[in-house]
Order: structure tokens, then sequence, then C-alpha cells
């Protein structure tokens, strides 16, 4: 399943650094984010779009990570090329990332 | 004990103005705070000021205020707002004429100036944090450098009586912090209270954006009533306590997810959100349904301010030309990418001089290039886009060109093209040591002492 049936999100910029939120909508499915949104995964997901270290940090009390893109936003907000240079369309983009279901967990 | 309602009237300097003006006559108010100074917002300003000296505050400033003040003066709320931009005080003074015109010439009118350091950064060869490079080799492409200032000149402009608060740069969640402090006269070293002060202030400084607003996604979130989408009210009380909450029967809705998602918009470490007044610690908050649109914040903490402040610095960074055009029906991707190839080889052949290109497929792959969007399927239309940074106008000019001349040279079809092309101020960020801003209050007009 997509990240998007168990998770929302929402992108946020500064300069040139870009975080997007993951939010479990059940509490239950946190451990699932935790264990396969990584940063890695995150890193290579926008392949072409992040050009520096992706960090993630963790919130259990509200089942949110919060991922913090270095370099994302074609040199920042303020003079970028790109047709979103706010990079908020990039949560979208997020959700659409591949989850292995565990029946147990749903 | 005691508990007041801020109410946030824009997210934004564009922002809708009937939501405030719902706030303000339904939302049983104290303070109406208006945030609308984005990050490179002052740089524009300040050229404006230059121009012209009695300019360079919102362009919005005189219609907001003439929709919120008659009410806002009969129910004795408080107006905070970062509308000064480049120039709170001129901003002060068409806001005190204002009043005047509306027959509310009683009100004292307040602006908090000093957040302009361009000076003290001119005269330190500052780091600037985003690129390799010191505030001295931007030369004299650096227009504007203004520090984002804490609550405290805000509080004592309440203190001293204030009923509409001007400033200019300051940090966005301090316009909330400010009547906090002034109510119910929180130390400005009781961090936790202050960490928990700039929870309220983060969850309502973008408006709509926790009532529903940048949240919709039919089927998986759905919102009611976007189109008359309430602004928020923060219910906070004498020990930080917070409700996030709006006025009832408008559009939108308060919800956990809704707040969850605006907590850590804009955040990188929640351990460590700075502020000049505080470190806030978002990491061990709780957010919890209390009531239809009403939720409830706690857990919030901050420690010690930082030694500096943050300093935002505007410049002439270079030049952007750009061009669109449209290809639809069968083959209309395969028409696109002729496009951007023939663009891309007049581009060489004419010798234009671009430091920086980009070639776009709008419905294909211009949000998040061809990585990320392999797999879509063939739209029915597409639209490219070729952009361009450059060192002067003329050169930009000439990017535009490339695409419009495709009409007549290009690929079969090719419809609806647009050019531009502008100068591009940017923003960058160095760290002043906080002692070398020196922010003062200053009252204008009848109400002036």
């Amino acid at each position: 399943m997509r990240l998007r049936e168990i998770a929302h999100s929402r992108t946020g910029d500064k300069g040139n650094i870009s975080n997007i939120s993951i939010i479990a909508y059940d509490a239950k499915h946190y451990p699932l984010l935790l264990a396969q949104v990584t940063p890695e995964r995150v890193k290579a997901h926008f392949a072409g779009v992040v050009e520096g270290e992706v960090v993630r940090y963790e919130l259990p009390r509200i089942s949110a990570l919060n991922f913090v893109m270095d370099r994302a936003l074609g040199g920042g907000v303020t003079r970028s090329l790109a047709l979103d240079a706010h990079g908020k369309s990039l949560s979208s983009a997020l959700l659409d990332l591949e989850i292995e279901a565990v029946p147990d967990k749903l | 004990m005691r508990t007041i309602r801020i109410g946030s009237g824009a997210g934004y300097s564009g922002d809708r103005i009937e939501p405030a003006v719902e706030l303000a006559e339904r939302g049983d108010i104290q303070y109406l705070v208006f945030e609308c100074l984005g990050e490179r917002t002052v740089a524009l300003a300040q050229q404006a000021r230059l121009k012209n000296p009695e300019s360079g505050f919102d362009p919005l400033l005189e219609e907001r205020m003439r929709a919120v003040l008659p009410v806002c003066a009969a129910k004795d709320i408080k107006v905070v707002t970062n509308m000064g931009a480049a120039n709170p005080l001129a901003a002060a003074r068409k806001t005190a004429e204002i009043a005047r015109s509306m027959g509310l010439s009683r009100l004292k009118i307040a602006a908090v100036v000093g957040d302009d350091v361009l000076e003290a950064c001119k005269q330190r060869d500052l780091p600037v944090m985003e690129f390799d490079g010191t505030i001295g080799q931007l030369g004299n492409r650096l227009i504007s450098a203004n520090a984002y200032l804490g609550a405290a000149p805000m509080a004592e402009a309440l203190s001293r009586g204030a009923d509409v608060v001007i400033t200019g740069r300051a940090s966005d969640p301090a316009l909330f912090l400010a009547p906090l402090i002034h109510a119910f006269g929180w130390p400005m070293d009781d961090w936790t209270r202050l960490g928990k002060g700039i929870v309220a202030g983060h969850l309502l400084e973008c408006a709509g954006q926790v009532t529903g607003g940048y949240f919709a996604d039919p089927s998986y979130k759905d919102v009611a009533g976007l189109a008359r989408l309430g602004f928020p009210i923060g219910e906070v009380g004498e020990d930080g306590s917070l409700v996030i909450t709006k006025v009832e029967g408008s559009g939108g809705s308060v919800t956990a997810q809704t707040c969850k998602e605006q907590l850590l918009y804009e955040v990188h470490d929640p351990v460590r959100y700075i502020q000049p007044d505080v470190i806030a610690d978002f990491s061990q908050i709780e957010i919890e349904e209390v009531g239809k649109d009403r939720v409830r914040v706690s857990g919030g903490r901050g420690s010690e301010r930082p030694l500096s402040l943050k300093v935002s610095v505007g410049y002439v960074d270079s030049f952007i030309g750009e061009g669109q055009i449209s290809y639809a029906g069968p083959g209309a991707l395969a028409r696109g990418r002729l496009a951007l190839d023939i663009v891309r080889e007049r581009l060489k052949l004419t010798g234009v001089a671009a430091n920086e290109l980009r070639f776009d497929l709008i419905g294909v792959d211009s949000l998040h290039g061809p990585h990320v969007s392999a797999h879509a399927n063939e739209p029915y239309e597409v639209r490219v886009r070729v952009t361009g940074r450059t060192e002067n106008l003329r050169e930009a000019v000439r990017i535009g060109n490339e695409v419009e001349t495709l009409y007549t040279n290009g690929p079969a079809g090719g419809g609806g093209a647009y050019k531009s092309a502008r100068d591009v101020v940017a923003v960058a960020s160095v760290l002043l040591p906080r002692e070398l801003a020196q922010p003062r209050v200053q009252f204008v007009g009848d109400g002036s002492r």
C-alpha cells in the first residue's frame, strides 16, 4: 500500500531546506512509519530533488516523523527556478512511498 | 485562571480579509494579530522606501485597517501586526490617519522600530549561513538587513496603552507572545511559559493553515467550507495552557490532524525551535480534541534564549527569464519534449548567457523531476516551461523569446505562450549579537505621548 493510506503530511520551507512531516492517522501505525519511512528511503525517493542530507526527527507523542532535507529547494525559495519554489508539493510525492503492510498491524 | 483569546487575522500579506472581520465581530477575542511579512518582503519594501520615504509598508495595510479598526475600537480589541515591513513608523502614521478619518482618533498607535540593522551588519563582515561567503562580499547588491526581534518591545507598547502595535521584522510567533507577556506579566526568563507561548504563536501564525486550509485531500482529509474558511483563535491561560478553536459557524475545521500538521510546519529539530525570546521545545507536545473544533495542545517547553538574533539579509541575486507554451492531444508529450530539445539547442546556438537552466514539462515532471515522476501516465496536455538564471535583464528576456518563437518555428499546435523576465531579490541569513539591535517603541498621531 501507499504511505498515503496510513499517514498525512505537510511541507514547510526555510531557505534551501525543506521539511516534511509524516503523521500517522492512527497511533497504531506509528511503528510502521518508524520501521519503513527511513531517512535513507526518503533521500532515495527524492533523487534529483534533494541534494543534501536527510535527517529524521521522531515525535512519538503525536505519532509523527519530521524529515529535514538539506539543499532541497533549488538554491532557496527566494531564488529557485522551480515552478514550486517552496516545494509545497513535496509532501504529496512522499505519500506515494510504498509501505509493506504487516497484516496484524492494520 | 485568567485566559485570553487571540485571533489570527492573516497568515501572509495577501491573505483573505473578511475572516479577520469575522474574528473581531464574533470571535470574542481581546487581541487580533496580522502576520503579513514574508521572508523577502522587507527587502522589496526597502527598495520601495528608497524611492518614496513614506512607503515601504504592507500594500494592504489601509484595506485591512479600514476593515477591522471600527469593530476593534468598539470592542477594545488590540491589534498587533508586522505590516510595518521596512517602514513601521510610516505605517503607524498611515494607520493614525485612517483612524482619524473614521472618527477613531482616540486610538493609540505605536510603531516598533529598530529591526533595521543594515549599518551594524555592514560594519561587521558576518558570515552568511546559506552559502560560503560573508555579507561584505555582497557589496552594493546588499539591500536590507533586518533582525528578527522578539516580543518585548511589542509587549511594552501594549503596556503603554497602544491599541494598535505595528512592527517591522519580528519573529512571527512573537507577535502572539507579546499579548501574553503583556496580559499575564510573564517574566522574560520564564522559559517554560515563553516556550508554551511560542507553541501558541507558531500554531496561529499561518491563520487558516490550522483551521483546515492547506490540508484538504478529498476522500482522505475532507474539509467543508474552504471558501469561507474561519481563521483561528488561541485560547491561552495564564499558565500557558492552550486550546485552538475558531468562530462557530465559519468554514473549515480544527482537529488533532490540522494541529499536528501545523505544529511541524517549517520546523526542523522539534527540541530546538529557535526564537529570539526562547528556544522552544515541541518534542513532548500532546494534542487532544476536547470538543467540536476545539483542540488542546499541552506539553510545550522552552530553554534559555540564544545569544544572537537571526538577521534576514535581502540582496540582488540574479535575473530569471522564463517562457511557457502548451501542447495537447495525441502526441502532446512527444511534441513537448521536442520543444524542449529545440529551445535547449537554440539557447546554445544563439549564445544566451545563463548560469543555470531548467527544462520542465508541466503536467509531467515539473514539480519533482523525471526520477520521482517516472511512473506517471501520459497526460492529455503538457506545458513546456524553460527558465534560466542570468546576470542581466537582457539575457533573461532572450530565454522567454526562445520559447515564444516555438509558435512559428517549433512543433505542431503549440499554444498559449507566455514569457517573463525579472530581477531576483533573494534572502540570506546572518547571526548578529543581540545587543546590536536596539528596538524601541514610538507612538504616533493624536494618541502619541
